[in-house]
């Protein structure tokens, strides 16, 4: 079997599992919708206001509810001792990883389609502006998110406390990966495109993506194995 | 060559030695029954056998290669404490993942096949969370030997199984033997064990106390092997 069905074999499992309970889904899905209406209490929401906060915001509620979901990646394996029939399987544990990761970055970005409509609704924001360049940035952000949080849902699925270690190792270093987000999401929504001024953000956002992915699938049989 | 090797094998969990220097041999076509008291590593021996997860000195072999290379897991099958298989699938959603992930050629085909062997045929579709223990356990049986491996390890397989689940491991394990499986079990329960073992190695505080062929003295009365060997 090549490398790719493997790949896909993991993923379509992992998702048929959550289309099923839709624990994850619903927890990530109403907690970032709640983070949004919470906010727009806050805030007063007008235009300008909102467009200068956007990135951060919308950011900040996407790597809170991606974190709730990337929990449960490698958690769902404990219950009947699943983790070990998958580390025994003749497939390279970065399929298994990368399984993981596209099966997390598809229910990450259904998350975030659903509260971006949510976040222009209840800020008043005409966010859909630079709509493919947007687009791509969710996509290059949530897979930073993604890996991150899967490669760190797979080195604490043992722990006891991970729902707190999960994000406490994961959000320093995605860091850099959500400053860029942030900041190309706030001039995005702001009705600027990808400019002279922002271009070195995309470029770290894909860098970070590249550099990250390739760390990742180099360490996961080490985190998985020992 | 040996089917399984484990040439002086150490495992520490922090300053404590939960295997000391572990050496023995399963040939091809044997039943090897690891027997000890608990927290004796029985259990910790295994995973390593199994590649879950790596001993701090020695080496594992099996068939002479390193049991986290991908051929040599496709020939392992591993029957642990949990039934690593997913609630939220049906049965036969279940043995084809897995079918899928060892690459059978029809899986679909295969894991029907099993389903029929372990008596869950009629149950196929049904979701794994809404079966009995009993069911749950054949399922993770089936799982177990889905992909024909040449080796299985055993952890405490007749441990909480109901009769039906007895009678069909049994039978499995006798036709895996008949076939020239190889197969490494830990047990508490020596009657059951004995009986198919053709080897024993009896593991006392992480080390190894006894390892030889299994004797008629032993069959007769499980008790014989702690009695001789074991810890007072």
């Amino acid at each position: 079997m090549g490398f790719l069905r493997q790949v896909w074999v993991v993923t379509m499992k992992d998702l048929r599992a959550e289309i099923r309970t839709k624990e994850a889904i619903n927890a990530s899905l109403a907690f970032s919708i709640v983070i949004l209406l919470l906010f727009s209490f806050a805030f007063d929401p007008t235009d300008e206001t909102m467009r200068g906060l956007s990135g951060g915001l919308l950011w900040i509620v996407f790597a809170f509810a991606g974190t709730l979901m990337l929990n449960r990646s490698f958690a769902r394996e404990l219950p009947n001792d699943c983790l070990d029939a998958l580390v025994a399987a003749p497939i390279p544990t970065s399929a298994l990883f990368l399984g993981k990761c596209l099966a997390n970055y598809v229910l990450v970005l259904a998350v975030e389609l659903v509260s971006l409509p949510v976040f222009g609704i209840f800020y008043n924001v005409h966010w859909a502006r630079q709509i493919p360049e947007l687009l791509l940035v969710l996509m290059l952000g949530s897979w930073a998110l993604t890996v991150i949080g899967t490669i760190f849902s797979a080195l604490t699925v043992n722990i006891k406390l991970r729902e707190v270690m999960l994000p406490m190792l994961t959000y320093p270093i995605l860091i850099p990966a959500l400053m860029s987000a942030m900041q190309l999401t706030t001039a995005l929504v702001g009705g600027t495109p990808i400019n002279s001024d922002t271009i070195d953000s995309l470029k770290m956002l894909v860098g970070f993506d590249v550099i990250f992915t390739a760390v990742s699938l180099v360490l996961v049989e080490t985190v998985l194995v020992g | 060559m040996s089917a399984v090797a484990v040439e002086d094998v150490w495992k520490f969990y922090g300053d404590y030695p939960a295997l000391r220097d572990v050496r023995l041999e399963a040939a091809p076509g044997s039943c090897l029954a690891l027997i000890g008291r608990n927290g004796a590593g029985k259990t910790t021996l295994l995973r390593i056998i199994a590649g879950f997860s790596k001993a701090q000195r020695g080496k594992i072999k099996i068939h002479g290669a390193d049991p986290r290379e991908t051929e040599t897991r496709r020939q392992l099958g591993f029957l642990g404490h949990g039934i690593a298989v997913y609630d939220e699938l049906s049965a036969l959603e279940n043995l084809t993942l897995y079918g899928k992930l060892y690459n059978l050629k029809d899986p679909h085909q295969s894991a029907l096949e099993w389903l029929e062997r372990t008596g869950l045929e009629r149950v196929r579709n049904g979701l794994v969370r809404e079966f009995s223990r009993g069911m749950r356990q054949r399922l993770a049986v089936a799982r177990a030997f889905l992909h024909e491996p040449s080796v299985l390890l055993l952890d405490e397989p007749f441990t909480a199984l109901d009769d039906r689940a007895i009678a069909v491991l049994q039978r499995l394990l006798r036709e895996a033997l008949a076939a020239g499986k190889t197969i490494v079990m830990s047990t508490h329960q020596l009657r059951e064990a004995l009986e198919l073992a053709t080897h024993v190695a009896l593991l006392s505080r992480g080390q190894l106390a006894y390892h030889g062929a299994c004797t008629p003295e032993m069959v007769a009365d499980p008790g014989y092997i702690y009695a001789r060997y074991g810890e007072a």
